[in-house]
């Protein structure tokens, strides 16, 4: 046989899409981690099917894993997928509708259903494959069932292994590591069982090079220091735990929910308990009084649970009571999208409770970041006596990606729970006027007794109704803000550091934005790209850097009206969140570039809109 | 053994530590005259001062109303949180720390109404803590409006024409809920009574809920006897398990033998219409398990050094 043509690629991304059950999810993790294993860099989402179960053959029952791959760092899902694996063709137009694929993309599909007994599928699926064809999709119809069922009675419980074989082969990748992978899935069950899968392997393997003519080669290095896989809820449960946090009062939430079943997990090792409340209110309570008695508490939500919580968030700032809280944010309003990702809780966050409530806000923009973050939070929420909102998205939730193994110490847990003397005389709110800082008395400190009231109170604890008092309390709560801001550096700038357009970020987004700015640079323009970890406070210096561009655009994934929207004019557009906040701050011009298509945007879409912007006339 | 300061040891030495009602005073009450919350706090003072309670082993919970201002007046550490969630925060402090001594004040609106859901899942968690819920049968703190426990037909603020619903039967509601394990009613105006049910509730390890009458002169004068004067509506529940009652009282008010741990008799007397309200302990039960206990059981207990050994297994599973 003629040896397959290689080409040799940068990245690539590709998909495996069956029914629920059907095992592509396992396949997909298998494949990502030993293309990992050889050292590429890569980002997978999970393909979630919309019910627990839904019908087979349909649309709904989708699942899977799309995974990128590339030979330098990932730092987000990329743009239009390039292989797909499909089960069957509603699958594979699960992912047409979704616009997800590329015009040229490969597709391997199961080739049963084109001779199926029920006309309407066989007519679906001509149709389905006709038309992708002429778009130009570059289409392989493979006997894959009937090719599991040579090696065992029911596919269903081995097709996955056939379609992964297939795509070790069009991946070039390493057959050894690759059983080893299978083997060590099944190291529970017999050797049998091992050895029929690693058949199923060769199986599929052999299919796709009788098949297929060519391979993908994605250079690989191996990494230099040991890389950990994991997604983002994952790394905010262990970033909690190596935190210091003991306690998590929960209730239940997508796409939170999945973080507080890891650190049950992981808790019931390590010392610590999670309580699921009765609701995001009493969630917040008991994590506020938890933490009021000295014990590191957090609680985790997505949009509609926060809603729940606004009171309780401003009795933690009036208390000024350390806590963190996370938000997982999915599409709103309401119930709105509940998997789905949005970043629609800036302003809620900042602004939910009554009266002035200064807060510290925090986003990570990778899974990295939000394991790391939670150390920073806790840090900041005991030292300022602050409540610490952390928001995360449900991008980062289910999406997995590679980054050096984080070195843990006992360091970054906090001293145990004070329980000295506390001196006579000293005030629970002894605010310094500089920096608003006082000292935390916590419960069972002998001599320490005091009140804490959500009514406003004089540094004694004392309710206090004096008009002087009640602006020196907002003051002293608005001052540590301004202490903390004081602390923070200014932010990188991605890119070119003066020029033409500044994109400025927070969150999950800053992946695509420096992807597209990369592309645009590349092409001469003078783009750079700010992201913002601290959203309250901002950060020093944006003012200052905003005035070396021309054109300063906030991308982010909320709504606001579109320029080009007939109706829309200076009076009516109403903007993005976090071009509002940055309009008030820096009194610049910010333009906004905004959507809510319930996924990330790709670099290619962010490119388009920075490109639009550039050539724009006015500012 | 742990290093003492010289103080301390000479105060454990002569056993010196002797509290006082004094030590139990907060700030002065503001209360308006002739309200039943000042029985119930001296009643409290009276019983930490008797139980040589340490007060930094104490923490105060409430939530919004007359009430809840009982924390400033108790030298304790106090938690004066938001209207109906007194039972979320006093749940935190126990699980965050199980060594401190929980009690929670509530008004009846605080509790059967804005804090529904937190009173009902709160008696299911059995988490050891002392309750108590000040009932006067009106909305108080924000002047007079009708309350889950407002006799029906009572003319408020929001009812000027008489209430239409009919009141809530809270103690039956509580005898249906799993685990409840002390169930107690008292009056604000009984002392030796109050007395008693606020220390066998403090004794009790799980939730200890007491329901305590009380009045207020302004808003509700009506509800329990007229103006003040000790007509007493109510039957004492007499049980040699229970709150014993006084020989005063015999002459006042009938009395009834009950079994506090018969739940269906508890259940048949909370749903008995003829009698007037039960004072006494209705239900009790000191087997249910204990929340914060069964919780912290599943945890082990290690050390930081060790959980950095485990925080490295765990990743050893996400490493590449
Ligand atoms: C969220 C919220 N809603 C309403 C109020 C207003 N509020 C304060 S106390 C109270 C009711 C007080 O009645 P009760 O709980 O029976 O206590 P009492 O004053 O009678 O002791 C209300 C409605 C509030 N503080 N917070
Ligand atoms: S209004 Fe009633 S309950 Fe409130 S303090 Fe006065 S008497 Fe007591």
């Amino acid at each position: 046989m003629k040896e397959p043509k290689k080409i040799k690629l940068e990245e690539h991304i590709v998909e495996f899409v069956c029914d629920a059950g059907e095992g592509a999810q396992k396949a997909a993790v298998s494949f990502a981690k030993v293309s990992a294993k050889m050292g590429n860099s890569l980002w997978t989402v999970e393909i979630i099917p919309s019910e627990i179960q839904p019908p087979p053959h349909t649309m709904g029952s989708t699942s899977g894993n799309r995974i990128r791959l590339s030979s330098k760092p990932v730092t987000n899902g990329g743009n239009l997928t390039n292989v797909v694996v499909a089960f069957n063709e509603m699958n594979l137009l699960s992912r047409i509708k979704g616009k997800m694929l590329a015009n040229d993309v490969v597709v391997i599909i199961d080739n049963k259903w084109a001779n199926d007994s029920d006309e309407t599928i066989r007519k679906q699926y001509r149709e389905i494959l006709d038309d992708l064809k002429t778009k130009g999709a570059n289409i392989y119809e493979v006997p894959i069932e009937e090719k599991t069922m040579t090696l065992i009675d029911n596919p269903q419980r081995g097709k996955n292994m056939v379609a992964l074989g297939m795509l070790g082969y069009l991946y070039t990748r390493d057959m050894d590591i690759l059983a080893d992978e299978i083997r060590s899935i099944f190291k529970k069950k017999s050797k049998e069982i091992q050895d029929n899968n690693v058949a199923l392997l060769t199986l599929g393997y052999e299919l796709a090079k009788e098949t297929i003519d060519f391979q993908y080669v994605i250079e690989s290095t191996p990494f230099k220091v040991p890389m950990v896989a994991m997604n983002g809820n994952e790394a905010v449960a262990l970033g909690a735990v190596a935190a210091g946090f003991e306690h998590c009062s929960m209730y239940p939430i997508t796409p939170a929910t999945s973080a507080t079943h890891a650190l049950s997990e992981y808790f019931g090792r390590m010392g610590g308990i999670v309580h699921q409340a009765e609701d995001e209110i009493a969630a917040i309570g008991v994590a506020l009084g938890s933490y009021y008695a000295g014990r590191p508490t957090l609680t985790i939500t997505s949009g509609p649970g926060m809603a729940l919580k606004t009171e309780f968030l401003g009795l933690t700032v009036m208390t000024e009571t350390p806590l963190v809280v996370v938000d997982v944010q999915r599409g709103g309003p309401s119930t709105g999208l509940p998997t789905k990702i949005e970043q629609g809780d800036l302003l809620s966050s900042l602004f939910s409770t009554p009266g002035d409530a200064p807060k510290v806000i925090m986003a990570p923009t990778d899974i990295e970041e939000c394991y790391h973050v939670m150390i920073t939070a806790r840090k900041i929420a005991e030292e300022f006596r602050m409540l610490v909102i952390v928001l995360t998205d449900a991008n980062l939730a289910t999406g997995t990606q590679l980054y050096p193994r984080p070195k843990l110490s006992t360091e970054s847990f906090p001293l145990p729970i004070d329980t000295s003397p506390i001196p006579p005389g000293t005030k629970p709110y002894d605010w310094d006027e500089e920096t608003g800082l006082s000292r935390r008395i916590i419960p069972g400190q002998p001599g320490g007794m005091c009140r804490t009231t959500s009514l406003n109170h004089s540094p004694e604890g004392k309710v206090n109704h004096d008009p002087d008092m009640n602006q020196k309390a907002h003051r002293m709560r608005s001052r540590k803000l301004m202490t903390l801001q004081k602390s923070l550096k200014k932010p990188d700038v991605y890119g070119d550091k003066e020029g033409d357009l500044l994109v400025v970020s927070w969150g999950s987004i800053k992946g695509p934005i420096d992807e597209a700015v990369d592309n645009l640079r590349k092409e001469g323009k003078k783009v750079g790209s700010v992201s913002l970890q601290f959203l309250s406070p901002f950060p020093p210096g944006l003012k200052e850097i905003f005035s070396k561009y021309k054109k300063v655009m906030v991308v982010e994934l909320n709504y606001s009206d579109d320029w080009d929207d007939p109706m829309v004019n200076e009076d009516t557009r109403r903007y993005s969140q976090l071009s509002m906040l940055l309009r008030s701050h820096t009194l610049v011009d910010v333009d906004c570039f905004s959507r809510v298509y319930g996924r990330p945007l790709m670099p290619m879409e962010i490119y388009d809109a920075l490109s639009k912007k550039l050539a724009q006339k006015s500012k | 053994m742990e290093t003492l300061q010289l103080e301390e040891y000479i105060e454990e030495q002569c056993e010196i530590k002797n509290y006082t009602l004094e030590d139990y005073e907060g700030d002065v009450p503001r209360w308006c005259k002739g309200c039943g919350d000042f029985g119930i706090l001296s009643s409290v003072q009276k019983m930490f001062r008797d139980e040589q309670v340490a007060p930094e082993s104490v923490v105060a919970v409430s939530g919004i109303g007359c009430s809840s201002r009982f924390p400033h007046y108790l030298n304790t550490y106090g938690f004066h949180g938001i209207h109906g969630r007194a039972m979320t925060i006093a749940t935190g402090v126990k699980l965050g720390r199980p060594d401190l001594k929980v009690l929670v004040t509530m008004g009846d609106g605080d509790c059967f109404s804005i804090g529904g859901g937190h009173w009902l899942h709160g008696m299911r968690y059995n988490t050891d803590m002392t309750v108590l819920v000040f009932d006067n049968e009106i909305y108080a703190l924000t002047k007079n409006q009708v309350s889950p426990t407002t006799h029906c037909g009572t003319s408020t603020n929001t009812t000027p024409h008489g209430s239409v619903l009919k009141e809530m039967n809270v103690l039956s509601v509580m005898l249906g809920i799993t685990n409840v394990s002390f169930l107690a009613q008292t009056a604000s105006w009984t002392p030796g009574h109050l007395d008693k049910t606020i220390r066998a509730a403090w004794h009790h390890k799980g939730t200890a809920f007491v329901r305590i009458l009380q009045k207020c002169p302004i808003f509700s004068p009506q509800a329990f006897g007229q103006d003040g004067k000790v007509k007493a509506p109510f039957t004492f529940l007499r049980d040699e398990n229970g709150i014993p009652v006084d020989k005063v009282f015999e002459k006042m008010a009938p009395i009834i033998d009950h079994n506090c741990k018969d739940l269906e008799a508890a259940k048949k007397i909370a749903m008995m219409e003829e009698t007037s309200s039960p004072l006494g302990l209705l239900y009790y039960n000191p087997s249910i398990p204990v929340y914060n206990e069964e919780l912290h059981a599943t945890a082990d207990k290690i050390t930081p050094e060790e959980k950095v050994a485990r925080l490295n297994e765990e990743l050893d599973k996400y490493t590449i």
